[in-house]
């Protein structure tokens, strides 16, 4: 998985009808620093994220596993919201202090 | 499967359906002469893995056959802890540090 930020939300009412009840994110991808990487990624989101948090994504195959997203034509699937990480001991993003 | 080290940890309290209880480690990939390869992501931990550990890994959802629950939108997996790896021909020999 990867690190993302949730920087917008995309809503489109023409589309695929398997993608009906999908809520999408705009996921602005994040490196093991904190420092955005320049890909951006509309993803379906499992687990009620919200714009400015910083969030985990699946990719591929993966994304469709949820009962929500089996057989649909998803391919990034937002699997959970950060609290806090650290590399080699030393935090690097904590939730509360939004770094 | 491929080979990682465990370069940090992820702390996540609301995550999917079917990941309770899973732990997510920070992993940098490696070659097979334990050299970084690619940059780092994060998969959950079936290894009790720790800072440091090099460890073997799964990519894509074959993964998530090694987890509690399989229907889970997981794409990297650890599924063990590496103590040795050789490679006679290219003279490559690593040893877990005790």
């Amino acid at each position: 998985m990867l690190f993302a930020r949730v920087v917008g939300t995309v809503w489109s009412t023409q589309k695929d009808e398997k993608l009906g009840a999908f809520k999408f994110l705009l996921l602005k991808q994040l490196d093991q620093k904190n420092q955005p990487v320049n890909a951006y990624v509309v993803a379906v989101d499992a687990v009620g994220a919200g714009v400015g948090e910083v969030v985990l994504y699946a990719t591929g195959s993966s994304a469709r596993q949820t009962k929500q997203t089996e057989g649909k034509p998803v391919d990034a699937t937002i699997i959970a919201i950060v609290d806090s990480w650290d590399v080699d001991g030393e935090i690097v993003f904590r939730k509360d202090e939004a770094t | 499967m491929f080979l990682g080290r465990v370069i940090g940890r992820v702390v996540c309290t609301r995550k999917a359906e079917g990941l309770e209880g899973v732990a997510l480690q920070i992993v940098q990939r490696l070659d097979e002469a334990m050299h970084d390869l690619g940059t780092p992501f994060v998969a959950c931990d079936t290894a009790q893995s720790g800072l440091g550990d090099v460890v073997f890994l799964e990519d894509g959802r074959e993964g998530c056959y090694a987890l509690p629950v399989f229907l889970v939108p997981v794409d990297a997996v650890i599924l063990g802890h590496v103590e040795e790896v050789t490679v006679p021909d290219r003279g490559i020999a690593w040893r877990e540090a005790r």
